[in-house]
């Protein structure tokens, strides 16, 4: 009794709270709160199996792939609010109440009339009742529960599979191809340059400088460079540099007016 | 199972909890010394040996030092939960240690009560060990989300991945276990491994608990959650101070906590080994804590011992090897266990005729691996005449192949080569 009234508050502030929330993983978190204080209240009323089992398949595996999705795909706070399915608010809201008006009646049932049997049920130990009920009395709902759940996983797996097309390339052959493609048209087979990282700023939204002081659009990423966070600014770092180390030198106009895009003997990817 | 567990006075099982805390947190900070000693030894080199005796004192020092830095909170963080993370992480690897049988009933000093060296059994023993730290990684995964860091939310998704995949195996040789000692509590798994220790009748599940607990702790060589070569430090790089001590601090308790269980479910929990079992009080009193922690110690030598010798595995060898091997041996041996259980019980054959029939299907099944494979017919690529200038630019020969001046001096050799090839 104790566990049910400390956990109940919780589970039900934990239950507004998963659909109140703003955030996706939020929300996530709080239903497995609801999942974990759940579990609790199983193992306070002589059912430790089904406590272990319970953390172990809905809080450790089901509720981590959610979790899992959610952070993959960065659900936020915009989420778009048209119907997808027609009518699908006008049927969630049917299910919803029958939900309900079924609980209700099973929690009604629960509360007027006295459950009993349960020390019979736990008799030779609750793990050894679960199982003799499960494999004797209910072995025809289980085996075609598992085999529903079997076809469930076999068909996500038919959806999500691709067919590969063309045949792998190995790394052999790709060094051929790189090697083919700098003998064509002079793309260089290496590795991309490394950005500039030198004393003022450490950082990868800083291209690396060219000898003739132009920055290197190869050497910061494409996706920096599509968001507009790179760094700018640098094309007169060079011939500043030397401008004060000789004021005289004439070759210390370089890169200061007119900076070029590009390595040399390099093609721009696209 | 002892009758003991849940009529105990209430100040035992505090006492319990107490002691079970304090070791937890002693073991790791020994453990911490423990393996940069082990670490640098396998390297040459010393490591720490000025704080106290033998540098005993050097985790301690270093953990005051890791309280007191400062503790930052980055401005992209979700707070609460970058908050709460840590806890996750670290109080469900203290809670697997109610169930861990340290040693059989002892008498508690000064007083005339008996008690068991073991916090409480569960009848699920087992299986609550495994939720209780599936809740643990919900830390890690939460603190790469919450921080708000590319870097973090990799590892953090890692982690997440690598665990659930590593966790089937593990629930996978559990259940040999169970089938063997016809329970799941703890206590009675370790009562069952009077006779003989469970990891002799199942190795393959020894084996594969161990590869599996590798995984399970994001342990070398499977650290990829935090591998620092590719995301800095994985699922812990926003966290600082206490924060990350707490994660420390889980991560050796993990360590130590799948060490016990292997101990218990596989090596005879707190019972003496083999030289030291004639002696007819090893298994009474207090000594089984000595040979509970001895196995214990060993399991997180191993653990050492691995991230001194393997460099880490690339991610999606490591996902390949845990779903593609791990899961389906791990399977097939529990069909396996499941059918001699049945011919043993059904059948009433003895141990011996079992192991004659092991000794003859492991004979030939050495036999079949010894029949040499047929070639494989991929060789035609290397007939092709060797041009140093493929594609216009130079490119060396490969090691063993002809180029064309050795060709006009050694025709010979090459005829017979190609022949023998065709053949």
């Amino acid at each position: 009794m104790v566990t049910f009234w400390t956990l109940a508050p919780i589970m039900v502030l934990a239950a507004l709270g998963v659909v109140l929330a703003r955030k996706a993983v939020h929300s996530a978190l709080l239903l497995a709160v609801v999942m974990i204080s759940l579990a609790i209240t199983y193992a306070s009323q002589g059912a430790p199996f089904l406590f272990a089992v319970q953390i172990i398949v809905y809080t450790g595996a089901i509720m981590m792939l959610f979790l899992f999705v959610l952070m993959l795909v960065g659900v936020d706070a915009s989420d778009s609010l048209v119907e997808t399915i027609k009518g699908q608010r006008m049927m969630a809201l049917v299910v919803g109440l029958t939900f309900g008006v079924l609980v209700v009646l099973v929690v009604g049932q629960g509360v007027v009339g006295v459950s009993v049997g349960l020390g019979e049920a736990n008799a030779n130990g609750n793990v050894y009742g679960l199982a003799a009920l499960m494999f004797t009395k209910y072995v025809l709902a289980i085996e075609f529960t598992a085999a529903l759940l079997i076809t469930a996983a076999v068909g996500a797996m038919v959806l999500a599979h691709r067919e590969r097309l063309v045949p792998r390339r190995s790394q052999r052959e790709e060094s051929a191809r790189r090697l083919q493609e700098y003998a064509e048209t002079g793309r260089h087979p290496g590795p991309l340059p490394t950005p500039g990282v030198y004393a003022r700023h450490n950082a990868v939204d800083t291209p690396a400088l060219l000898p003739d002081g132009s920055p290197s659009e190869l050497s910061v990423s494409r996706v920096l460079r599509a968001r507009g966070s790179v760094r700018e600014g640098f094309e007169g770092d060079v011939g500043q540099t030397l401008r004060q180390l000789d004021p005289d030198d004439p070759t210390s106009t370089i890169g200061g007016s007119t900076p070029r895009r590009g390595g040399s003997g390099r093609t721009e990817e696209s | 199972m002892s009758d003991l567990f849940g009529t105990e006075s209430w100040w035992v099982v505090i006492v319990k909890a107490v002691l079970i805390f304090v070791v937890l947190v002693v073991y790791t900070l020994f453990n911490i010394w423990f393996e940069r000693r082990v670490v640098a030894k396998m390297q040459h080199r010393v490591g720490p040996n000025v704080h106290g005796p033998f540098g005993l004192l050097q985790s301690l020092a270093d953990g005051v030092k890791l309280a007191l830095k400062e503790d930052i909170i980055p401005t992209a963080a979700d707070k609460v939960v970058y908050v709460l993370a840590p806890i996750i992480a670290t109080i469900p690897a203290f809670m697997a240690w109610a169930v861990i049988p340290f040693g059989p009933e002892v008498k508690i000093p000064f007083t005339d009560t008996v008690t068991p060296l073991q916090l409480t059994d569960l009848p699920v023993g087992v299986i609550y060990v495994l939720a209780v730290t599936s809740i643990g990684i919900y830390g890690i995964v939460l603190a790469g989300w919450s921080s708000g860091s590319t870097y973090a939310l990799l590892g953090g998704m890692r982690s997440s991945a690598q665990m659930i995949s590593y966790e089937i195996a593990m629930g996978l040789t559990f259940v040999s276990v169970f089938l063997y000692a016809g329970s799941m509590s703890t206590a009675a798994i370790v009562e069952a491994q009077e006779g003989m220790w469970f990891f002799i009748p199942l190795f393959p599940a020894f084996v594969i608990y161990v590869i599996a607990m590798v995984g399970e702790t994001n342990r070398a060589p499977f650290d990829l959650p935090e591998a620092e070569g590719e995301l800095v430090g994985g699922f812990h790089t926003e966290y600082s101070s206490l924060k990350f001590a707490l994660f420390f601090l889980a991560e050796y308790v993990n360590m130590v906590t799948v060490s016990a269980l292997a101990t218990t479910l596989f090596l005879g929990g707190w019972r003496a080994p083999y030289p030291i079992a004639f002696w007819d009080g090893a298994n009474e009193g207090y000594w089984p804590v000595l040979w509970f922690l001895g196995k214990t110690l060993a399991f997180i030598f191993l653990f050492i011992w691995l991230r001194g010798t393997l460099p880490r595995m690339r991610y999606d060898q490591f996902m390949k090897f845990g779903w593609k091997w791990l899961i389906p041996a791990a399977l097939a041996w529990t069909v396996l266990v499941m059918i001699v259980r049945k011919v043993q019980s059904d059948l009433t054959l003895d141990r011996q005729t079992l192991l004659i029939v092991a000794a003859c299907v492991a004979v030939v099944l050495l036999l079949v691996s010894l029949i040499p494979e047929s070639k494989k017919a991929d060789e035609v690529e290397d007939e092709v005449e060797f041009d140093a200038f493929a594609g216009g630019f130079p490119v060396p020969p490969m090691p063993g192949r002809q180029t064309s001046t050795d060709r006009t001096d050694q025709t010979e050799t090459t005829a017979t080569s190609t022949t023998s090839r065709e053949e």
